[in-house]
Order: structure tokens, then sequence, then C-alpha cells
């Protein structure tokens, strides 16, 4: 079970969080504008790297707040935490 | 019932199973993952279509990855016509792989119950049933008191707190020993002049003018004609490696076995909306798995919390297994689709064609698949049955959801 | 009686009385299963899975790979080892032949967990173990110490009184003794300077449990270590208690375990080696032999020959000779075996037999000879055998360790540790008691260091920072692999030997219990495998209870040699959790029945149980379905209820329905961003129905959404959905669009609501809000109004799922029971359930989302293009709307269906097909019905259907297929009833 640093709430169990998939993947500002193809894109690819990978968590379960997280999809291990709208961190 | 000593004990496979060729330079096909689907395909694309220059390339060793780690069960009860097509296919291959591959498989078909825990359960069950008798796939509808008939230990009491309203059950299916399945399409495939490399792990793919040439691993490049992917959790690490993105997640998936224990569990139990599905396997063990851990991941392990979960699922059908031990965990990592259907077909990429995105179920279509996919990469054009599933559906919508019949899969 | 008149860590005083495969016994508070079977001469004890072959005890812990009994009373559990087992008053047992047999009654015991957090865990109570957590401590750490037995001591209780503490012994009083494993001067029973180990244990645990910060778990094993130092423990609480044990207190609980740092302490376990006739009653461990000699005072045989590869095996041979064992003679494999232990044999009349080994254990039914290499045969009744030691990594690998194979000890031992994990004592090993300590010590030193210099106490820093993972790379010579002892000699000597060479191999067991053969993994290696994971599936080697603890290093060891390969190019099988099998229902612990998924039930709950309602599950609520008078059926209970609302009024519970306040001055954009249809242009006081897509276009939720005011809403959103909707609701809200000033709160359980529907609900309403302006005119559908039903503020909302005059009375949840009751007590009013509603529901056309929708039904397919907004540029979903398939002519839609026999229920799920005789499959379905019901209204059945190009089909003739053949229907419009809706307004 993960101990995910909740940026507001401190380390918690990952029994307390709702998962949210990849991170940074905004919504289309003009989604009529968009082809079938940009649009599935938008709607079923993510992407699954073994590595880091930004991703999203809400603290379901607690504050119930959005974040994002830098987590080695090899290791589990959490790189790096931070809130909705900031940039990814470098981590290393 | 079987004596006390008399344990069935797992048959012998014949003499020599297959042995470690030297690989060539140049295939005319190379498969990339040695699991039940890559030597399926392989053994198919000898025997239906006469093309032996193939070449299998398992990273680890032979089907050592979720074709180890699966609990081998095989159905074909599908809603849509799409899975129906080639999960039923499949089940076909299966009643006659034994005698095709020459090779004990313990394909048992005992039976497979689909629990309803509510009344929209029972519609949705109601419903599969009768689409799948369209089909042509066995199936029938049985209420609580029937359910009992078939498997006594199931808690079929009304006052539980998600009491079996009734049951989808499909007599014809079942389970079978993944080990031997592996080992028998092996032995058959290197019977016919495949090659299976194991500890070779392509590390990536060659594409030049648009087409896929060859695939690159740690002892060289391996020319190819055309590169088939079967590579389950590790797809979208191997195809990214020619530009192709694909709209998988890796999950981690658990799995566990109890001690060998007298028989008490004739069938296959699932239930989607306690989360658990078990069967008692040939030795006596009950085998088990759950959902999936949430968040994406290549790992090999789980989180203690979903067996626990599992656990208190399982329970809740099987009062019986209170004392039960648990003997071993273990986890496998599978590619999910955003439909819960598999992607079979071509790619961005001439020459590089895909098989993944089978998530939690690809064991039970293990025959069916090595057949279409074996067919697509023969002709250059899908299977008729596996054309439902290719890569385009995501961007014209016309997608196979099967997150009702798959929801906890397999 | 092969007990020993004193000695012993066994309390003589108190007799057990147990019974085993039918046979009356005897032993002692302080037995195992096992020591009182020895004890009382039992021999075999099991049998074989594959061969039905005898079966005695092998082991004194739980690596026992023969000794597997089934408890019969006082409740059945399969598949124990007699080895771990405690004994207890009244425990009826039986020997098994590999399979175990389940209870046929339910169990009756309770089962708990705990969460816990220390700073440091120490998995193991030897003596490396205990210093581990005294030395943590000692620096201010938070420390739990788990131990699998029921005392502290780990190996130490299985030795005698010991030798003087060497000079690397901590200061204090230590144990002394060798752990037998090799290395250290011979000890002796009688020979005793410093404390016996065992109360040396003792004395540490005591105080290590005086101190506040410290727990000691006793009867606590360690079986899983997960990611992020998540370790799983399970405690035995009760069990060896047998039928004394108190019904209040669990019998078994999980520990959930998140450590800062763990040291694992787990010790090792002696193998054995591969021989004719090795499984035969009377073969034992040496180290085991020895334990049951020390600790149990027991002695398992009385003429013995060892047979070894290292020192220990003369430690053991010693004891056992001091305890009145007649030793043969000692076949040691090693060409120059150790001369001090040999001198040390010797002088107690024991025969060395240099370069020796045991060619066969011959017997019927138990050991009654052994052959040695040199063809000599001795009679003996008792076989030790050490083939060296395996460090205990399972733990350790199954949170991501990685082994190497260490030549000195001809080992798999500890190499690349994960992050944050410490190994100390004989898991990483070590061999003498000296360095155990020194080296529990150093490690526990380590651990609470590197917590930040003094634990929770001094450091703040969560597990996995930058200053955690420094601390716990280390150097590798501290961190893994066989130490050298302080003189720098190695300590390691291990000697290689696997197995004994024979033409016929067909009794070399190497998986006791598994009955696998070296002639077995010969043929998996004849058949072309190489690889060890593959052997052991083939053979099923590592499969069974012990997953492999005696044959783990035996089976690639052997493997290697068939394929002419070191050992270490083979490797070992991967180790998964649990470290020994854990019961189901430990795992499972209180969620269970009623706890297994919370049960939610509305204010008015209480009524509906006393009138006798039939209850439907949705979602986690309780909702009467139907309340069925004297003598009724579901059918006449529904149809009597439907009459009721449709003639005259009928009251519902709608309590469970989701309701979400949304506030704020961005709350109308909000919203016309998740509905399909504009909610902006929503006036204060009015109500509109809505529908939600998800982002691919297929309707998700749907439900009115009321304007309390400029900045204010409540949106109303199915029964099961209501969580659903509210994390869909906040997840655009905080991800995609947090510049919007809004926030939604869910206020579900806030109100209890009563739905009042049929022609005369407003003369009811009246009566019970004579200052509510009811006309129609007045209060117009679709709006709402604050006022006081039979005294109580309400909102009021003039809204219909029926298709009649209708009203939604929201009142406090406190004042819901109350509510209720004046509503009924009006004698006016029919209280109807979920079922009723659905057909009253379904004669008016109005879909239930989940029912007649299933995740691939747009608004269009269900006829609802009318609330798609061409007003607005985009909501969720919109974008996906005009993609080829959703655009396809032959989508389903969702239409009535009017059966040509008015009779003729047509089951919900049936399928529909063109052809009136049905052909073979595969059968094209033009869909299937979605609800279906005898409509009171309708006064005939009919149904609701998803059918292929269905409004395109209106008036067509298709057919259902049903059990008994095919039955016509006539497709028809979903609004059945009172199409020109003139009932609304009653």
């Amino acid at each position: 079970m993960l101990l995910i640093p909740c940026p507001w709430c401190g380390p918690r169990d990952e029994t307390e969080f709702h998962y949210g998939g990849q991170a940074h993947v905004a919504y289309p500002a003009d989604p009529g504008a968009l082809t079938d193809e940009e649009w599935a894109r938008y709607l079923f690819f993510r992407d699954n790297p073994e590595g880091a990978f930004a991703e999203r968590w809400s603290h379901a379960a607690g504050c119930r707040r959005w974040f994002n997280a830098v987590r080695d999809t090899a290791t589990n291990r959490i790189h790096a935490v931070y809130r909705p709208g900031e940039p990814r961190p470098v981590t290393g | 019932m079987r004596g006390e000593h008399a344990v069935d004990d797992l048959p012998d496979p014949p003499g020599v199973l297959w042995r470690a060729p030297e690989p060539r330079r140049s295939y005319d096909v190379v498969i990339v993952g040695a699991g039940g689907h890559g030597l399926a395909t392989a053994y198919y694309l000898a025997r239906n279509h006469g093309i032996t220059d193939v070449a299998v390339l398992e990273r680890g060793w032979l089907a050592g990855g979720n074709m180890a780690r699966n609990t081998a069960i095989i159905r074909s009860n599908y809603l849509w016509d799409e899975s129906a097509g080639i999960y039923e296919h499949a089940l076909k291959l299966w009643e006659g792989l034994e005698e095709e591959l020459g090779h004990p498989l313990l394909f048992s078909q005992r039976g497979v119950l689909n629990l309803a825990h509510s009344l929209q359960d029972v519609r949705d069950g109601v419903r599969r049933v009768n689409a799948n008798r369209l089909n042509g796939v066995d199936a029938e509808w049985l209420g609580p008191e029937e359910v009992g008939e078939v498997c006594p230990i199931v808690d079929v009491s009304p006052d539980v707190r998600h009491p079996v309203l009734g049951a989808t059950y499909q007599p014809r299916a079942g389970i079978a020993k993944h080990d031997h399945v592996a080992w028998g399409f092996a032995r058959a495939a290197a019977e016919l002049g495949v090659h299976l490399v194991e500890h070779c792990e392509v590390t990536g793919i060659e594409v030049a003018g648009g087409r896929a040439r060859a695939v690159l691993t740690a002892g060289g490049r391996i020319a190819a004609g055309t590169v088939a992917l079967c590579a389950a959790g590790r797809t979208s690490v191997v195809a990214g490696t020619a530009g192709v993105e694909l709209p998988l997640q890796s999950h981690t998936l658990q799995a566990l076995v109890s001690e060998l224990l007298e028989p008490v569990h004739p069938t296959v139990v699932m239930s989607n909306a306690v989360h658990v599905y078990v069967s008692q396997a040939h030795k006596g063990e009950l085998v088990m798995g759950a959902g999936i851990d949430a968040a994406n991941s290549y790992r090999q392990r789980g989180a203690f919390h979903v067996v626990e979960r599992q656990m208190a699922a399982a329970l809740e059908l099987f009062p019986v297994f209170a004392r039960a031990h648990v003997l071993r965990t273990w986890a496998g990592v599978v590619d999910v689709s955003p439909d819960a259907s598999p992607i079979i077909g071509r790619t961005p990429v001439d020459g590089l064609l895909v098989n993944c995105g089978w998530g939690t179920g690809g064991f039970k279509a293990t025959p069916g698949v090595g057949w279409c996919f074996a067919h697509t990469i023969a002709h250059g054009e899908p299977h008729p049955l596996a054309a439902p599933f290719s890569l385009d559906r995501f961007t014209t919508g016309a997608l196979v959801d099967e997150h009702g019949a798959a929801a906890v899969a397999h | 009686m092969t007990r020993a008149a004193a000695g012993g860590r066994i309390d003589r005083s108190r007799v057990l009385r147990f019974r085993f495969d039918g046979r009356d016994l005897t032993g002692h508070p302080g037995d195992t299963l096992a020591s009182a079977l020895l004890a009382a001469g039992v021999r075999r004890v099991a049998t074989s899975v594959r061969f039905g072959r005898p079966r005695g005890i092998f082991s004194a812990g739980p690596e026992e790979p023969n000794a597997i009994v089934q408890i019969e009373e006082p409740f059945p559990e399969p598949m124990l080892t007699a080895t771990t087992v405690e004994l207890y008053d009244g425990l009826v047992a039986r020997g098994l032949s590999g399979r175990g047999r389940l209870a046929d009654r339910p169990d009756p015991a309770r089962y708990d967990a705990v969460h816990a957090h220390c700073d440091v865990l120490v998995v193991g109570a030897g003596p490396a173990g205990l210093s581990a957590a005294r030395a943590a401590a000692a620096d201010g750490a938070r420390v739990i110490v788990a131990d699998e037995q029921p005392e502290p001591g780990g190996v130490l209780l299985g030795l005698p009184g010991g030798v003087p503490p060497g000079s690397l012994a901590p200061p204090g009083a230590v144990p002394s003794g060798s752990l037998g494993l090799s290395g250290a001067l011979p000890l002796v029973s009688g020979e005793s300077a410093g404390p016996p180990g065992a109360e040396w244990a003792a004395a540490t645990a005591a105080e290590l449990s005086r101190l506040p910060e410290v727990r000691v778990l006793p009867r606590t094993t360690v079986v899983g270590h997960y990611d992020g130092n998540h370790l799983v423990a399970v405690e035995r609480r009760t069990a060896h208690l047998g039928a004394a044990a108190p019904a209040w207190m669990a019998r078994e609980r999980v520990w959930r375990i998140r450590a800062r740092r763990v040291v694992l302490a787990t010790g090792a376990h002696e193998r054995p080696i591969a021989f004719a006739g090795n499984d035969l009653p009377g073969v034992m461990l040496a180290g085991a032999a020895r334990t049951y000699a020390n600790r149990y005072a027991v002695l398992p045989g009385r003429r013995a020959v060892v047979f070894t590869t290292d020192d220990a095996a003369y430690a053991a041979a010693l004891d056992l000779a001091g305890a009145g064992v007649r030793i043969l003679a000692v076949a040691d494999a090693r060409p120059g075996p150790n001369g001090r232990w040999r001198e040390r044999v010797r002088e107690h009349g024991i025969e060395v037999l240099a370069g020796g080994v045991v060619a066969e254990a011959r017997g019927t039914g138990e050991v009654t000879s052994v052959v040695t290499g040199d063809g000599r045969e001795f009679e003996a009744d008792l076989l030790l055998v050490s083939g060296g030691w395996n460090p205990v990594v399972h733990l350790f690998c199954q949170v991501g360790g990685t082994v190497r194979f260490d030549d000195g000890l001809q080992a798999f031992v500890p190499d690349t540790p994960p992050p944050a994990v410490e190994v100390a004592g004989a898991a990483r090993g070590l061999t003498s008691l000296h360095d155990c300590l020194a080296d529990g010590a150093a490690a526990g030193t380590r651990a609470a260091e590197a917590l930040g210099g003094g634990g929770s106490r001094a450091g703040t820093g969560r597990p996995g920072t930058g200053r955690d993972r420094q601390a716990g790379g280390g150097s590798p010579e501290r961190r893994g692999g066989v130490r050298r002892a302080a003189d720098g000699a190695p300590q390691a000597n291990g000697h290689a030997l696997w197995l004994v060479p024979a033409d016929d191999c067909s009794t070399h067991f190497v998986d006791l219990q598994r009955d696998v053969t070296v002639a077995d993994i010969r043929r998996a290696t004849g058949a072309g495998l190489r690889s060890v994971e593959h052997v052991k599936r083939h053979t099923t080697a590592g499969t069974a209870h012990d997953q492999g603890k005696t044959s783990g290093t035996l089976v690639p060891a052997i493997v290697a040699g068939e394929l002419g390969v070191h050992v270490r190019e083979v490797g070992v099988t991967s180790f998964r959790p649990p470290y020994t099998p854990v019961s189901f229902a430990a795992l499972a612990g209180r969620d269970r029945g009623a706890l297994h998924d919370p049960v939610r039930v509305t204010p008015m709950h209480g009524w509906h149980v006393e009138r006798g309602a039939v209850f439907e599950n949705a979602g986690q609520w309780k909702r009467p379905r139907y309340y069925p008078r004297e003598g009724e059926d579901m059918a006449a209970a529904v149809l009597r209820e439907c009459r009721a609302v449709r003639g005259g009024a009928g009251a519902m519970d709608v309590s469970t329905l989701g309701k979400i306040e949304v506030r704020g001055p961005d709350a109308a954009g909000f919203l016309d961003r998740l509905y399909t249809n504009l909610m902006g242009t929503l006036r204060p006081g009015s109500i509109r129905y809505g529908v939600m897509c998800r982002a691919d276009g297929m309707v998700f939720d749907d439900g009115t959404v009321i304007r309390l005011a400029e900045d204010r809403f409540l949106a109303t959103t199915t029964t099961g959905n209501a969580a659903a909707v509210l994390d869909w609701m906040e997840e655009w809200l905080q991800t995609e669009w947090p510049s919007l000033r809004v926030y939604c709160t869910s206020v579900t359980e806030q109100w209890a609501t009563v739905a009042l529907a049929g022609p005369a609900a407003r003369d009811v309403l009246s009566g019970l809000a004579p200052r509510l302006a009811a006309d129609a005119a007045d209060f117009p559908f679709m709006t709402w109004r604050d006022t006081e039903v039979a005294g109580m503020p309400a909102r009021v909302c003039r809204i219909s799922f029926s298709g009649e005059l209708a009203y939604e009375i929201n009142v406090g949840a406190w004042h819901g029971p109350a509510l209720w009751s004046a509503v009924l007590d009006t004698g006016r009013v029919t209280p109807y359930g979920t079922e009723a509603m659905h057909v009253l529901r379904a004669e008016k056309g109005y879909p239930i989302i989940g029912q007649d929708t299933d995740g691939t039904v747009t608004p269009a397919d269900l006829g609802m293009e009318w609330m798609i907004s061409k007003k607005k540029a985009d909501f969720v979903g919109r974008r996906s709307l005009t993609r080829a398939d959703t655009v396809r002519r032959d989508r389903r839609h969702l239409v009535g269906l009017l059966p040509e026999d008015p009779g003729l229920l047509i089951p919900e799920g049936t399928q529909l097909v063109e052809h009136e005789r049905l052909p073979a499959p595969p059968v094209r379905s033009l869909g299937h019905v979605t609800s279906s019901y005898l409509g009171a209204g309708l006064g005939r059945t009919f149904a609701l259907a998803l059918v292929s190009g269905g409004r395109d089909r209106i008036g067509d003739r298709i057919f259902a297929v049903l059990d008994g053949g095919q039955a016509p229907v006539a497709v028809a419009s979903p609004v059945l009833y009172d199409p020109e809706g003139a009932r609304r307004d009653g």
C-alpha cells in the first residue's frame, strides 16, 4: 500500500485516496474544433510509461482535494507531490 | 469423490518440451512475448499458414509473465456479439486443444457462475444469457436455489448483506492448467520449427520508411518481415520504441491460492458486486483473484489491502472458507483498454501488429486469439473475428464496451 | 515415553489431554503438538500426498514440510504444522495426506485488524532481533518487535545453558552459547557462565516491554513486507487456548504496520540433503532434534546417526548424547571436519566418518537403520541431517531485496537491500551468537540513527526523505553479505552437498510435502527446462504449504548440477507473501456481514420495516420495493400501489436521491458545462430536469436541478450515483476549472423527502400546508416553494416522475418520520415502493439511468435531443456526439414495446430480433428489453427497450426471444401513458 504525501494533510495510506490517471491532460479549449482523431486522443490516449509518471490523486477520504504526484511506476516510489496548476517538478 | 491418497497428480507432460535454439539474424515474423498469446500465435502461424520462419522472443522465462500468474478461467459468455465471436471461437478450440496439441492441459469444463446481487445485476445477467444464446454460447439463468445446487457452498440465504439473487451459468466454461497450456503450444510450435528464445528482451523496434524492419535486443538486431506484439502489460513500452502510442494503461492484478483442500468447490464462481472469483484447482487449492490495483504500475507486487478486501468478499459468499489459509499471493501486470476489450491488428507503422488490451481476461482467449492473430499476420488483414477490435474504434466511437461483463473480469 | 524427567521449557505441573489420530495422549504447557507427539512416541504423523508414504516430524518450526495436521476440535482447521500448534487441553487432531478439510459450519470466532506506526519494526525476537530492538529503543526510537513464537528468544529457546560471553558481546547480561550454526566454540549442556539464552531473552523482552514506546508482540508472524515499509503481521491471540478461548477476544488480529525503518532479524532455516529414503519418520533436521531435546525435554529417538555438512550438527549430537541418545556416528561430508568438534564428539565415544555420507535411510514406516556411503549399516531410529543453513530472506525479497549466492556459506544471502531495511544476524548469514548479538545491536542503532538521531522524539522527517534514503544506502560492506568475524577469519564453513548420488533417485526427496524427488527434477531438466521457475512448475517443488522453506536452495542446486552450471546462475524462485499461511478469516477481519458494506437507511426506515416492506438494495441504501398486504404477492401489491397513485394519491420515501448543493458566483456557468442543457437560464424558484454525460458522450446521470438563488443550486442525482456525481463535479472544478468560484456540498442526508403523487395530491398537500397557494397557477409545474407542511418547515417541489400531479416535500432529516406519518395519517395516501415507481415512470417513458441505459447510450439514443442545448458552445461529452459511431442512424434507441398478447409480460433482459422463426446462431440482435411491467394506467403489459434504429421502426412488428418461442411485439413510442401530459396538473 502506497504511503501518499497529500500536500495538504501529509502522508496517508493509499486507501484514503482516489486515483485519477495521468496529470496535465487539459480539457481542450474548443472541443468542437478538433478532428475525431484529436478528440479520440483526448478521450482515450494516456501516457503509460515504465518509470516517472505525473499523475492525479484525490484525497477522497481526507481533504477531498486533488493534487498531482510524480511516481515511478516501476518502483512505486513517489518523488514529488504538487498542487493542480503547478508545473511538473523536475525529479531525479 | 477422490480417494484420500489418490490426489489428482498432474499428468506428466511429454518427454521433451522445447530446446533453446540459436537465434537467427532474420525471421519472417518476430513475435514479442512468449506468453500464451505469443506461443499460440506462433503455433497457428505454422500450423494454419505454413509460416515457420518465426521467432518468439521472451524477456524472461517462457510463459513467465501473466500466463504464469492468471487464475486460468475459461469462458465465452460475453455480452456483445463481437466479444462472443472471438471468445466462443476460443472456447471451441479449447474443447479440442488437448488432442490438437497432443498435450495434457487439465482442461476441465466445470462451468462458471456469474452471481447477481442486485435487481440490476439480475437484469444484466438475464440480458447476457439471452444475448449469449443468440450467439450460440451456452448460457442459463439460475435462481438462488439452483445456484445452491450447482455450488452448494455458496451462501444463497437471503439475509446476507448482498444476497445472491441468481446467476448466469455457462456449463462449458471451466479451467485449465496454465503452465501446461503454454508448454503445449510451445512444444507444438517448436516441433513445427518456430524458435522460442528466452531471456531475449526487445529493447527497440527499428522503423524505416514507415515500416517496422527489425527488433533490437540485448543479443543484437533481428530483422523481421512482420513484428507482432503479444507483450501484455509491457505493450506500451515496446510499441513506444516504434513511436506507436496505444490507449492502454498498465495495472497490477493480484491473485492467490490456498493450501490443498478436499474437494468443496465444483465449479467457478465470479461475483462483480462483491468482487471476487474463485475456483478449486485440480490438486485441491482454491485459486482466487480480485480487481486491479487502482494506480498505473509495472510492479509485479500488489498492495495488500486489495487482498484483504478480496478475502472479506470471499467469505461473504463462501463462509466455509473462513479457516482456509492463503498460501501464496502474487501479481501480474495487465494492459487495460478504455472499453475493457482487446486491441488486435494494425498500427500506424506498417509491419507492426499488436495484440493487446486484454486486461484481466486474456487467458481464456489464448487459442482463439492465436488463431485470429496468426491469420491477421499471415494475410496482412484482420481476421473477421478480430476486425471489430481494431485501433480505429477509439476514433469512430464504435467501442465494444465489456465493462459489464468484465468488471471483475476474467 | 521419551520425555526426560527434568529440564526443558515445559510445565510438568499441568497435564494437557489431547487426541491424535484417535489416540488419547497427554502433554504439558509449553509443548507444541509435535513435541507432545514425539514425547508420546508417535513417529508417524502424516502421509505424503503423492505416494502415500509415512511421514514424521522433520523440523521444529514453521518450515515443517511433513507433519501437516487437521484440527478437528475445538473447531476444524485444515493444514496446520504440528510444529507450530501450541498444545492445549481438548485438542483433537489428525494427520493429513496433503489435503485438509474445511469446516461444514460457520466459524464462530472473531477476527480483527490493527493499524500501527513505528520508527523501527524489528522482525524476530531472537538474539539479533532483541539486540536490535534494545539498541533502537535506547536511541529513542518507537519500536515494535514481532516474533512468531509464544515467548521471545528465537533459536535461544532451543539451546542449553551456555559458555562465557565473548568479547564482542554488548555490555550487560548477555546470553551465552552457540547458535549451533557453526563457528563458535563447542558448547555442551551444562557448561554455563552467562545466563541461559532463554532467560536473557525473557529479561530483555521484559525490559523492552517496560519502555513506553516499545511494543513486543509474541505469537505474531510478519507475513508480508510491501512497498513503503508497509508490513502485515498476524497475531494469534487465542488459538493456543483451545476451547477456553474467550469468545469476546479476536482469535487472530492482523497488524498493518507502517515502519519508518525495518530490521529483519528473521534467522535461518536448516536444510536437508537428498538421499534415498530421506523422508522416513525418524529423519529429522539436526537443529530441530536439538530443540526437541533442550526446549521440550523430548528425545526424538534412542539410537542416532548424524549426517552433516557443517559444524552445527555436532552441537546437536552432543546435546542429544548428553540427554541420553546414543549417537552411533557422525557422517561429515566434508573431507576435513572441524578438528575441535571432531575431538569433542570423540570424547563422547562418537565416531566421525570424515568425508562420509548417508546413502540410505531404511525401514518400513520409519527409520530402523541407516546405511552410510561406505556400506556400513547402523541400526538406528533417528537420523539427524544438516545440509547447511539458509538465511530467511523471504520478507527481504518480497519487498524487492536481491540475494546472491555465498560460496562460503553455500546459501543465498541478502545482497542489495530495499530502502530503509536492515538485515541482522543469521538472516544475513552470521553464524555465531556473539556476532548475531553485535550485529543486531549495530542494526538497531543504524536504524534509529537513520531517523535523525532520536527517532520520533526528535525526527519529523517522513519516510522516503532524502536523508532517509541516504542513510538507507550504507556501505555494501556493512549492509549485505556474510560479515567477517573480528579476527578476520571467514565464519562460514558451508560445504556443498545437495544430494548423495545414486542410480535410483526416486526416493531422494527434495520437497517432502509435494513428494518431489531428484528423479522428478531430472525429468524436468531432461524435458529441456532450464529455468528454476519452470522446474518448480513442472515438479511442483516449492509450491506446498511450506512454500519451499526446506527445498528452496536444494532445488536450484540440484538443477544447477544437472545443467552443469553454478547454482548462482540458476538462482531462486520468487519469494511471495505470505511468509507462513494466513487464514482467510484473519484477512477478512471485521469486514463481514453488515460491516462488509455499510447499510444506509432513510429517517423513515423504521416505519417501512414496521409495515412489512420488502426492501431492495440500491447502492448501499435499503429502499422499500413494495408494501405487501395480507395475502398479496408482489404483483398484486405493486398493482394496488400503482392504482392508488393513478387514482388517488400515493407517497414514496425518496430521501435516498442524491442531493448536492452547488453554490458560488460561477455556479450557473459550472452547471452549464456539465449538464447537456442550459441551467444558467433557470430562474430562482424554478426547477429543470438535466442530463449529464461522460466525456465520451454516454449518459452518466440525470436528475432535477433547483435554482435556490442566483448563486445557489440544488442538484439531485440518482440514488446509486450520488457519490460519483459529487466526485465528478469536484474533479472538474479542481483540476480543469479551478478559477470557477463554486463549492459543492453533499446534503443528501440532511433532507428527508416524500414524493406525493396522484390526482388527489394537491388536496392532500393543501390540507397539510394550509399556507401554501397550491393551485396550478400559483404553484406551476417545475417550480418550488418554501412553506410549512404539517407544521414543519419544508421545501416543496412540483415535479413528477409518474406523470401524475405530484410534489416532492423536503424537510430536515430529523422531521422525516413526522412528515411521513402526517402524510399517511391523512388516510388518503397509499405508500408505494420502488417497484410501483418503476412501473409508473415507465408508462411515461422516463428512463432509469443504469437500467434503461448501460454506459453505451447517448442522450439522443434516449430520444432526448431536446435536452442537448444548441445555445451553448460546449458541455462535457458534446464533442463525442458527432463521431461516426454516435451519429449512426441504427444506434439503439429507447422505445416502447407492446406485446401483441396484452397479458404477456416479457422478462427484462429479453433479446429482440427481426425473425419470426429463430435461425441458427449467430443471430443478430436488434436490442433488448430494459424494463417490463404490467401497467396499471395502460391496463396491459408493456416494455421499454433499446432497439437498433428503434425510432424508425415505430409501428413495426419484431420478436422477443423467449424460452417458449418468439413473441411478436409492436415497437411504439416510449411514452405510452397520457402522451399529451394532461394529468400533470391534476
